[in-house]
């Protein structure tokens, strides 16, 4: 604070409480409408405060509202999502991790071509390369299953990068003394790399794990069956605006549901996320 | 990049690097090839038949009005959400990094968007202002404006930025927020005492200075707009109504999905390809510029 202005410091908490309020509107809106019967949504506009269907709603969309979305439970679902962000956070950190202590820590032949292959991933999106994607998948089997939903997505060049960006930090006298001590290459990774990248991996979990649990085009694509679907293909499918049985009870709690854990992600690890975000975009 | 103390080994680092460049052969590089050669080949009306045609593809979808539409489309689109994502979050950032007392707390509550899906964010907005159980759709027609997304293009496009925008500001905010706080105090205070007020302060000193962050983020709102935003579209309008929020994603997805065309499917392809490796070279051109400031 350089000059004191009691009347500036009270605009800049107003205008945040107001972008607050903006910004968490459709969240809360959605939460107080999943907790209202189907009629109560159908006949807008609803109450600002939560109705009294909580239990009720959140109940029927985690154990008993399975014919809505295919015949498969909530159970089975949230199962899904969560081994596939959990698999595309695990993956993409080991295989980044293990890539760029190569390129960081060894001389050979066809570094830095490596290197550069890695740096190119990030101009193709899985959206510009769609269609022979898919059918790379398909000629490998891979539709419906949990490898066609993760392994094509842990490839990362930030992940890499930020690694790379760490590990170059480490100071020669350290790898030295592990030497001179009869370290291995291995052993070095393991007892003194690993802990001293606790910070990234940590941060990169987050990042990661949100990108797994958001994924919309690839599970889209890549599952046909209902019970590989993660939750956000599952409610896309249980929404329908012509369709007069639409449950809109159980797709608002299942919406929150869908929301929940990788809020809860952000906010408990939000130290590490912060500044691993901002780090990865260096 | 170069180290002293390497290991040396001739087996261990191929095994190493194997898995990322596995994947990155068979997921990145081998479809983006076929994306190229599909590019250039036509199948006949069965899709027994493929013959080299090339680049009459490109030809066909750069005259095509429905190409040159979406064009259109994704050029508004993505300048309306970036404009509005880095306006609303530079104002919250600069209120934030002002306030002394509570800004933890506020920065806390300004970071779920990132955490939600863009599909989730579009339904969401979807389920504030569908016309026929929205909420706030019914309150815009009480107070006597004729709003329906599912007809208006306008307003599905307005639908679709304000969702997409709306994800992006945690992100935006974040950064802003620390390019602020990475300005030097001394400076500022400066000049307040040479007797600059806040709003002059902001002008002069802060805003030119946090320019590298607001390049760099307008570089990666871009690219969301054009590539993270698919779910949105796919779930609030379909690209509709009449194609008027079928942004570029959508369509190529749209053609090689839903319609079969392959062949524009794969020329659509490889223009967002060139576009993406656009973006990335001048994101990664002014990447020394900004690391001062951040």
């Amino acid at each position: 604070m350089i000059e004191n202005r009691p009347f500036g410091r009270l605009v800049a908490h107003f205008i945040l409480i107001v972008g607050i309020v903006l910004v968490a509107f459709p969240i809360y809106y959605t939460f107080i409408a999943s907790t209202y019967p189907t009629q109560a949504i159908l006949s807008p506009p609803l109450p600002l405060l939560p109705g009294d269907q909580f239990l009720q709603n959140y109940s029927d969309a985690l154990f008993g509202g399975a014919r809505s979305i295919g015949s498969v439970s909530m159970g089975r679902i949230l199962l899904n999502t969560t081994i596939v962000a959990l698999a595309i956070a695990v993956g993409k950190i080991t295989i980044s991790l293990l890539s760029a202590y190569a390129i960081v820590f060894f001389r050979f032949p066809l570094r830095m071509v490596f290197f550069w292959m890695i740096f190119v991933t990030l101009m193709l999106p899985v959206e510009v390369r769609i269609v022979p994607t898919y059918q790379v998948i398909v000629d490998l089997g891979l539709i419906d299953t949990y490898a066609g939903l993760t392994i094509p997505l842990m490839a990362s060049a930030t992940a890499t990068f930020l690694f790379r960006q760490f590990f170059l930090t480490v100071p020669d006298e350290l790898v030295e003394a592990a030497r001179i001590d009869g370290a291995g290459p291995l052993r070095f990774l393991r007892d003194i790399l690993l802990p001293l990248s606790k910070t990234n991996i940590a941060a990169l979990f987050v990042i990661t794990f949100i990108y797994g649990w958001t994924q919309y085009l690839w599970p889209l694509l890549i599952t046909n069956d209902n019970s590989m679907n993660t939750i956000i293909i599952a409610l896309r499918k249980m929404i329908s605006f012509t369709d007069a049985d639409t449950q809109w009870n159980l797709v608002m709690a299942t919406t929150i549901l869908a929301i929940l854990p990788p809020v809860v992600v952000v906010v408990a690890m939000q130290r590490w996320f912060v500044k691993g975000l901002i780090e990865s975009e260096k | 990049m170069n180290r002293r103390a390497i290991f040396p080994n001739t087996v261990l680092p191929y095994l190493l690097v194997a898995p990322q460049i596995a994947i990155t052969l068979v997921f990145f590089f081998w479809p983006a090839a076929q994306a190229i050669r599909q590019s250039m080949l036509r199948e006949d009306a069965f899709g027994l038949k493929s013959r080299f045609v090339g680049l009459d593809n490109f030809a066909r979808v750069l005259a095509d009005p429905a190409y040159v539409n979406s064009l259109q489309v994704t050029a508004v689109f993505s300048i309306a959400v970036a404009v509005s994502a880095l306006a609303v979050a530079l104002l919250l950032a600069v209120m934030a990094d002002r306030v002394v007392r509570g800004q933890g707390l506020y920065r806390t509550l300004l970071l779920s968007p990132y955490a939600i899906a863009p599909a989730i964010a579009g339904m969401l907005w979807l389920f504030l202002f569908n016309p026929s159980m929205g909420t706030l759709a019914v309150l815009l027609r009480q107070a006597g404006f004729d709003w329906n997304p599912l007809l208006n293009g306008g307003q599905a496009m307005t639908l679709v930025v304000a969702a997409a925008a709306w994800k992006q500001i945690s992100y935006n905010f974040l950064f802003f927020l620390a390019g602020l706080q990475a300005i030097p105090k001394s400076l500022t205070e400066a000049a307040a005492i040479d007797g600059a007020g806040p709003a002059k302060r902001f002008r002069t000193i802060i805003f030119p200075l946090i320019s590298p962050v607001s390049f760099f983020l307008l570089v990666v709102n871009s690219v969301y707009a054009f590539f993270d935003t698919f779910g949105i579209i796919h779930a609030v309008t379909g690209g509709g109504p009449g194609k008027s929020t079928e942004i570029l994603v959508y369509k190529v997805y749209n053609d090689g999905f839903v319609n079969l065309k392959m062949g524009a499917s794969a020329a659509q392809s490889v223009i967002l390809m060139i576009l993406v490796i656009g973006l990335t070279f001048v994101q990664f051109r002014y990447v020394e510029r900004r690391v001062h400031y951040s």
